[in-house]
C-alpha cells in the first residue's frame, strides 16, 4: 500500500484546477478521498471508465477533485443518477460518494431500492452524524441525546444503523470502518469495487468543527482517538458484555455474498429476446 | 411529411398506406422508439402508464433499456444519468409525478443534458381527477422548477401529432441540450384514432453534436452564437465535471458573477434566439375571421369543430392553435390576432393561456382599441371536456353584441 506514491495520487486528482478543497480543518473527508484513490490505483482502473456520482453535502463535494467522469447531483439523488449511468453503460465503474443525511434521509428510498436491485454500484457513505454543509442539523445517524442546531435540547430521534439498513434491503456487500482505520477503509473500498453487485462501505468520520464542537467531543485528534477506541471489529464486539458495548460499534465486513446483478440480468434478457426474434425471422 | 408507412404485415406491399388504430399514449411510445429512444425510466401513474408498459415490452427487444424506478424523482434522475452516458432518454408521468420531477427537470436544464419528459395532464391540484383530462399544467411546465430556466414545451392535438411531436421533442432536446416537455392530456392519451404514420426514413432525426477536439481542449459548455455546443458522453475519454451549482465552461462550480451571467444568458438565449425554430402554430380559417379562438391540445379539436359549424352558418370565425406552448409564440400571435375583434380562449383550467394572451395582446392594443376588443375566457376544470357546443354558444353570444 505504501508503494502508491504521491505521483500516483496526483494522477487521479484534478489538483491543478481545484485545490484547495472546501473541507474544514480536521475533517475526515480528505482521508476517505485518499483511501478511494489508493484503492482505485491498486486496481489500476482506467480513469475514463470510472464515474463518480455524488449528491449534496460535505462528502458530496468529493467528485470535483478527482479526474474521473464526475457528476455532482441533487440532494439525495446520487444513487438514482448513478443507476441511470450504470444501467445504460454497465461496463463503467460507478462510484457513489454520499453522506448520512444525503443517503439515508432525503435519499433513503433510492438507497434501499438500489440495494434491493443489487445493481453494481459502489456506495461510499461518509457518516459524520450531522448535516455539516448547512451548519449542523441532526441527521438520521445523530445519536440519542446529541446536540445539533435543530436538537438544542438533545436528540430524541432513534438512529439508523446504515449497514443493517443496507443488508435488510438486500445489499450484497456491506462493510463499515472509520477514517481512523484509513488502510482498512482502502482495503474495504477495493473489495467493494471488485464486488459484483450493490456494495456499501460506510466510513465513520469526524466533524470536529461542527458535530464535535456542539457535543464537546474534543478536537480532530481527540475524535480520531474516539474512533480508534469505539469502532470494534465485529467478532470482538460480539464478545463484549452489554455495559462495554455502550458507545461502541462494529466495524468490518458484515456481508459479502454472490447474487445476480441487475444490469447483467437485464442484458441477459435482451440477448434472449433478440435470440428469439432471430429464430422467428 | 409523406403519408407512407412501413407496413407491419409481411404480406402487404411495402409502400402501401396502412392506417392503424392507435391510442395517443401508444403514438408517443412509437414516436419515441422511432426517434431512437435508448433508455426509459418511469413510475406508474394514470393516465400515462401505457407509455411505460409499451416501452417495457419494446425497448429490450431493440437492445434498449427500460427500468421502473422507485418514484418519479428517481425516474427523471435515471434518464439524465443515462443521457449523460450517451442515451436518448425519456420518462412519462402525470400531474403529481410531474410535480415531483420539477427539481430534476431544473437540474437537466442547468446541466444542459438532453431528455424528454412526457406529462399526460389529468385533473388537479393534488391527486385531483386521475382519469379525467385537464390543461392545468401549462404554467407549471414553464415555471415549475425554481430559478429562471428556459422551457421548451410542445402540445399536440391528435394521435398522429402525438407521434410527430414526440420525435420533435427528441430532436429539440438533442439540438438545444435541454429537457423538453411534451404535454398530452387524459383524452388525447386514451383516444384511439386511425393514423397513417410517416416513413421514418424520411423523418428528420437530430442527435447531439459530438466533440471533435482532444479531451484537454474540451469544454462541456461552449458559448457560441448558435448556442449549439458539442456534448461528450461519460466513458468517452473526456472526463468532464457536471454540477447543478453555477458553473464555468468546463463545468466546475463558480460563483464569479461574470461567469454566472454568461451561463444564465446561455440558458436563456438558446431558447430566445431560436424562437423561429421552436415555435409551431396552426392557423385555421383565420384570414377573414373577426372572431378568433385560441386553443391548444384536445380543446383545439373541439374549437376546430366549432369553427367548421359556425362557418357553415356564415360566421367569420377562425382558430389559432399553438403546437409549441413554450416559448410562447408572442410574435405569431400578435400577427394573427392584432386585427381581431374578439379572442375566445377556451381551456381546461382556471385561465392560464388567457393570461398569456392578455399579456401579449395588451402590449399591442392601445387603450382606445381595448374598448372595442374583447378577450373571452371559457374556463372549465371539472374533469369534462369543453364541447364544440360551448364554444359555439360563446361565439354566438359575442356576435349578438356586435
Amino acid at each position: 500500500m505504501s508503494s502508491i506514491s504521491q505521483k500516483t495520487i496526483h494522477h487521479y486528482l484534478r489538483h491543478k484546477k481545484k485545490f484547495p478543497h472546501v473541507w474544514c480543518p480536521g475533517c475526515s473527508n480528505g482521508i476517505v478521498l485518499g483511501a478511494v484513490i489508493r484503492a482505485i490505483a491498486e486496481l489500476k482502473y482506467d480513469k475514463d471508465n470510472i464515474a463518480m456520482v455524488s449528491g449534496i453535502g460535505c462528502s458530496s463535494r468529493m467528485p470535483v477533485y478527482v479526474d474521473f467522469n464526475t457528476l455532482h447531483t441533487l440532494h439525495g439523488r446520487a444513487i438514482a443518477y448513478a443507476t441511470g449511468i450504470k444501467f445504460y453503460k454497465p461496463e463503467m465503474k460507478v462510484i457513489v460518494v454520499t453522506g448520512d443525511g444525503d443517503a439515508t434521509a432525503i435519499g433513503g428510498n433510492h438507497f434501499i431500492h438500489a440495494a434491493r436491485r443489487n445493481i453494481d454500484l459502489t456506495v461510499i457513505l461518509i457518516n459524520n452524524n450531522i448535516y455539516g454543509m448547512t451548519g449542523g442539523q441532526y441527521s438520521p445517524t445523530t445519536a440519542l441525546g446529541d446536540r445539533s442546531t435543530t436538537t438544542p435540547y438533545g436528540n430524541i430521534d432513534p438512529v439508523f444503523d446504515i449497514c443493517e439498513l443496507a443488508m435488510g434491503s438486500g445489499a450484497t456487500f456491506v462493510a463499515r470502518t472509520t477514517a481512523y482505520h484509513a488502510l482498512e477503509a482502502q482495503a474495504f473500498i477495493k473489495r467493494a469495487l471488485e464486488h459484483k453487485g450493490f456494495s456499501l462501505v460506510e466510513i465513520m468520520s469526524a466533524c470536529p468543527v461542527i458535530y464535535g464542537r456542539l457535543n464537546h467531543k474534543g478536537d480532530a485528534v481527540e475524535m480520531m482517538k474516539q474512533m480508534k477506541e469505539n469502532a470494534v471489529p465485529i467478532a470482538a464486539y460480539e464478545k463484549l458484555i452489554e455495559e462495554e458495548k455502550k458507545n461502541k460499534y462494529r466495524r468490518g465486513i458484515f456481508r459479502q455474498i454472490e447474487s445476480p446483478e441487475y444490469t447483467e440480468q437485464y442484458q441477459n434478457l435482451i440477448y434472449s429476446l433478440q435470440e428469439k426474434q432471430g429464430v422467428q425471422e | 411529411m409523406p403519408k407512407v408507412r412501413r407496413s407491419e404485415s409481411k404480406e402487404s406491399n411495402k409502400n402501401e398506406i396502412v392506417p392503424v388504430l392507435m391510442q395517443g399514449n401508444e403514438a408517443i411510445a412509437r414516436g419515441a422508439l422511432d426517434a431512437g429512444l435508448d433508455f426509459f425510466a418511469g413510475y406508474p401513474i394514470t393516465p400515462s402508464t401505457e407509455i411505460a408498459e409499451i416501452l417495457a415490452h419494446q425497448l429490450p427487444r431493440r437492445g434498449g433499456k427500460f427500468i421502473q424506478m422507485e418514484d418519479e424523482i428517481a425516474s427523471i434522475a435515471a434518464i439524465v444519468g443515462a443521457s449523460l452516458t450517451g442515451a436518448k432518454a425519456m420518462t412519462a408521468t402525470s400531474g403529481p409525478g410531474f410535480s415531483l420531477m420539477m427539481e430534476g427537470i431544473g437540474y437537466a436544464k442547468m446541466i444542459e443534458t438532453p431528455c424528454v419528459v412526457v406529462n399526460v395532464m389529468r385533473g388537479g391540484p393534488s391527486t385531483g381527477l386521475p382519469t379525467s383530462p385537464s390543461q392545468g399544467d401549462l404554467m407549471q411546465s414553464r415555471w415549475g422548477s425554481h430559478g429562471d430556466a428556459p422551457a421548451i414545451v410542445l402540445y399536440p392535438d391528435s394521435v398522429l401529432e402525438s407521434y410527430e411531436l414526440t420525435i420533435r421533442a427528441f430532436n429539440l432536446a438533442e439540438k438545444y441540450r435541454t429537457c423538453v416537455v411534451l404535454l398530452s392530456d387524459e383524452v388525447l392519451a386514451h383516444m384511439r384514432e386511425a393514423v397513417t404514420l410517416p416513413d421514418i426514413k424520411e423523418v428528420k432525426m437530430i442527435s447531439r453534436i459530438k466533440p471533435n477536439v482532444p479531451p484537454e481542449w474540451y469544454r462541456h459548455y461552449e458559448n457560441n452564437p448558435k448556442y449549439r455546443s458539442p456534448l461528450a458522453s461519460y466513458g468517452e475519454g473526456y472526463r468532464f465535471h457536471v454540477t447543478g451549482l453555477a458553473h464555468d465552461p468546463y463545468g466546475f462550480p463558480t460563483s464569479r458573477p461574470d461567469e454566472v451571467s454568461v451561463m444564465m444568458n446561455r440558458l436563456r438565449n438558446k431558447v430566445r434566439h431560436h424562437i423561429n425554430d421552436l415555435v409551431q402554430i396552426e392557423s385555421f380559417m383565420m384570414e377573414d375571421a373577426t372572431t378568433a379562438i385560441f386553443a391548444a391540445g384536445i380543446t383545439a379539436r373541439a374549437a376546430k369543430s366549432a369553427v367548421r359549424q359556425l362557418r357553415r352558418s356564415g360566421k367569420r370565425v377562425g382558430l389559432l392553435r399553438p403546437l409549441t406552448i413554450w416559448p410562447f409564440p408572442d410574435d405569431a400571435i400578435r400577427q394573427h390576432l392584432i386585427n381581431k375583434k374578439t379572442i375566445i380562449v377556451p381551456e381546461m383550467n382556471q385561465g392560464q393561456l388567457s393570461l398569456e394572451i392578455k399579456r401579449v395582446m395588451g402590449s399591442v392594443w392601445n387603450y382606445a382599441s381595448l374598448k372595442t376588443r374583447k378577450i373571452i375566457e371559457i374556463r372549465k376544470c371539472n374533469g369534462e371536456l369543453i364541447t364544440p357546443g360551448e364554444i359555439i354558444s360563446a361565439v354566438k353570444e359575442v356576435k349578438k353584441d356586435e
